[in-house]
């Protein structure tokens, strides 16, 4: 299964190379056309609010490729406030395996649904190839400041705004406060040097008990870049560099981490794995340093950890200072095939800015809108699985703290692929992980070349 | 004779008394090796069915290879009516896919490959060497062109998108063309010609019986493949009505990668075995046929 997975990536891949050399002709015939970058965003909209209401009265078929769970219940409330409009909700695969699934659609100009759901380090991509609406056309750019910063500026790119943001992933250290008690960790570490020394304090207590599992994770190690200041990724139009090697955030993480690598003290244990989750419910694996939208799968899938678990801030790198990054979150998007876009568009704008908002974190999504977010009921929610805490107030934060300027690569889903050969030979001790992640950088970029990108 | 024993039994027992000491003798190590192969083997088939009867919770606090709590029931009970019933249609899915797909698929690779073995024609050489690259090209290669071909032809997200693909199948061909050749004796059919039998006549009553045994192991490798099919599913179906249980479990699966999805090991764990008890069925009951067919043309090239 899992070879099948990689291969329908690499086809994949190859659909991108066919749909990335039609883009390249298209751009440099209208050379400049990135000029109207900023400017574009407010002039372009040419369909009102009146129009979009009008789409809704009216009603029709929409099909809406998704897989998260929350959506189900914003589909049905939406389908009883608009009986006109019939919404054909399809979970085509999650993450890669939809967008696989896209592209192959995309590409045969049949079956494309009207509404996608995309990550946002995917969404670059779908950008890039010209799959993916603009939505400035529906007044999208007049949503600036409906949502936070960090996943507003995941949606946009040049030109235009190409999704809403549906939830977001500022990080946080979860931990389980038992199993920190157990080993005489009494506040959970506030730096990265803390926390190093806490790991292997806790290792070395019980060599079964690790402070955290990592066995090589593309998003966690770019969303610990991201947090300590590195900017590896450089996009400008078809134009791109890719330097992890000369970045002074990725050195200050490959440091830190490789006294972990060094010293074992990560759980040998894939996230998202069923030994993860019986990691935690057994207390073998400590603390996650993850996305806001833990919480319903720590509920979910570790019963047993009820009570036990709480949320502190992420560590930082400079003691006392106030830098986080995301991890995860998505957004949804018009796909330009669509032949109802403005109907499209509608629903987008109910599932995540509208009614549709407040009811995603109702059913436990973590909002990537400044309204809900800093809602006084969102805030002083306690739930008893993280021992009555308020959590939301350290989710929050996080979010409100996210370091500015950071992008991913028009093929992310791509480099993301081969992290576990180039970077991942690190975790298994065969190369130092700022070799690794040279490794990365060398595949990238041949990549990059390989799909007719300038690299610089 | 009165020895209240049945008579036909008794040869096949006096000669396994006879060759036992001498088979022991000579491969104690050979012994050894086949039972560590099994237990191999079985020992996540064993997992399979102890997990089965845990709980999702049961699953995590547990050792593995035992028992806690017995939820087998309950959780057959849950497996089916998880998620509106949709486990069952699933499994009717794939006993249709295996059905008309390996069926048809056993079908045609017996017709073509007893035509190529037995009769001359022009091009005869094109078709097999056509044949024979087309067993070197995995078909995983061929999905997403085909995905591109059936979208244009409006067949994706229907049953037909599985169903045709699966008839095709160059291995079987293959293996049906050699067994042809050596089962089906060219005499027997010249004297079933002589006594005037038409060519469907002969290839129904003469060469059919004869041919069972490569049908036989033919049709097993396909219901294998048509059972276990994943990649072509999941990039041709979008409509998880028509999803088989591969793909099925495999989104079940995944709801654990997801934040804030629900995680159904238990479920999948026994869906899982569900799923893989119709195959060993099938193992069984065919293995005395297909035995014999696969090592039939293995001897002469």
């Amino acid at each position: 299964m899992t070879i099948s997975r990689r291969r329908g990536v690499l086809l994949g891949a190859t659909a991108l190379a066919v749909a990335l050399a039609a883009t390249a002709c298209s751009s440099s015939a209208s050379s400049g056309g990135s000029g109207k970058t900023s400017s574009g965003s407010s002039q372009a909209a040419t369909v009102t609010d009146a129009d979009l209401q009008a789409a809704l009265t009216a009603g029709g078929n929409l099909t809406v490729w998704a897989w998260e769970p929350t959506l189900k219940k914003v589909v049905a409330d939406f389908q009883t406030k608009y009986p006109n409009v019939h919404v054909n909700l399809v979970n085509a695969g999650t993450g890669n395996d939809e967008y696989k699934a896209l592209q192959n659609a995309v590409q045969a100009g049949k079956g494309v649904p009207d509404v996608a759901h995309i990550e946002y380090y995917a969404l670059p991509q779908f950008e890039l190839t010209k799959s993916v609406a603009n939505l400035d056309e529906f007044g999208a750019a007049a949503l600036n400041g409906t949502f936070t910063p960090g996943p507003w500026s995941s949606v946009q790119a040049a030109g235009g705004v190409y999704g809403l943001p549906m939830d977001s992933g500022p990080m946080a250290l979860f931990y389980n406060q038992t199993v920190f008690t157990k080993f005489g960790i009494t506040t959970p570490p506030a730096t990265w040097d803390e926390y190093i020394a806490d790991a292997k304090k806790i290792h070395t207590a019980d060599p079964s008990v690790y402070m955290t599992n990592d066995t090589g994770d593309a998003g966690f190690t770019t969303s610990m870049i991201w947090q300590a200041g590195g900017k590896p990724y450089s996009v400008s139009g078809t134009t791109l560099g890719v330097n992890f090697a000369g970045d002074a955030g990725t050195q200050k993480f490959a440091t830190a981490w490789q006294q972990l690598l060094d010293g074992h003290d990560l759980a040998p244990i894939s996230s998202w794995s069923d030994a993860w989750y019986q990691g935690m419910a057994s207390g073998k694996i400590a603390s996650l340093t993850i996305g806001a939208w833990m919480p319903a799968s720590l509920e979910s899938g570790v019963k047993s950890g009820s009570g036990q678990w709480r949320v502190a801030p992420m560590p930082q790198w400079t003691a006392g200072g106030k830098v986080t990054s995301e991890n995860g979150g998505s957004s949804l998007a018009v796909m330009k095939a669509s032949t109802n876009q403005k109907l499209a568009y509608a629903f987008l704008k109910y599932a995540t800015v509208d009614e549709g908002a407040q009811t995603r974190v109702d059913n436990g999504a973590f909002p990537a809108t400044v309204k809900q977010l800093n809602s006084p009921d969102f805030l002083n929610k306690t739930d008893a699985y993280f021992g009555d805490q308020k959590i939301n107030q350290v989710l929050a934060q996080s979010a409100a703290e996210v370091a500015p300027g950071w992008s991913y690569l028009p093929f992310q889903v791509y480099a993301n692929s081969v992290f576990n050969d180039t970077a991942g030979k690190a975790y298994i001790g065969s190369s130092s992980l700022a070799d690794g992640l040279k490794a990365w950088q060398d595949a990238s970029i041949k990549y990059a070349k390989d799909q007719g990108f300038t690299v610089k | 004779m009165r020895r209240g024993r049945p008579r036909n039994s008794t040869p096949p027992l006096r000669a396994k008394a006879r060759r036992a000491p001498h088979l022991r003798r000579k491969s104690l190590t050979l012994t050894v090796l086949c039972a560590v192969m099994v237990v191999y083997t079985l020992l996540p088939l064993a997992w399979l069915a102890i997990n089965a009867t845990k709980s999702q919770q049961n699953l995590f606090d547990s050792f593995g290879l035992w028992f806690k709590g017995f939820g087998f029931f309950s959780n057959i009970g849950d497996t089916f009516s998880y998620q509106h019933d949709i486990f069952g249609r699933w499994l009717l899915n794939t006993l249709m896919y295996v059905v008309v797909g390996a069926g048809g698929a056993t079908l045609l690779a017996t017709l073509a490959g007893y035509g190529l073995a037995k009769f001359d024609f022009a091009g005869k050489k094109a078709v097999f060497a056509v044949v024979i690259g087309a067993v070197a090209v995995p078909a995983t290669a061929l999905a997403v062109p085909t995905f591109l071909m059936f979208s244009k032809m409006g067949l994706t997200d229907t049953p037909w998108a599985i169903i045709i693909p699966s008839l095709i199948s160059p291995f079987g061909l293959y293996l049906m063309w050699t067994f042809s050749s050596e089962a089906v004796p060219a005499e027997i059919m010249e004297s079933a010609r002589m006594d005037g039998a038409g060519e469907f006549r002969t290839f129904f009553s003469v060469s059919l019986p004869l041919l069972a045994p490569g049908i036989v192991t033919v049709l097993l490798f396909n219901v294998v493949t048509t059972w276990n099919n994943y990649f072509l599913p999941l990039i041709m179906l979008k409509n998880q009505n028509w999803y088989p249980l591969t793909l099925g479990l495999s989104t079940w699966n995944d709801q654990a990668h997801t934040a804030g999805g629900e995680v159904v090991f238990n479920l999948v764990i026994t869906g899982s075995l569900i799923t893989i008890i119709p195959l060993i069925a099938a193992f069984l009951l065919l293995q005395r046929y297909w035995q014999s067919g696969l090592s039939a043309g293995s001897v002469k090239g």
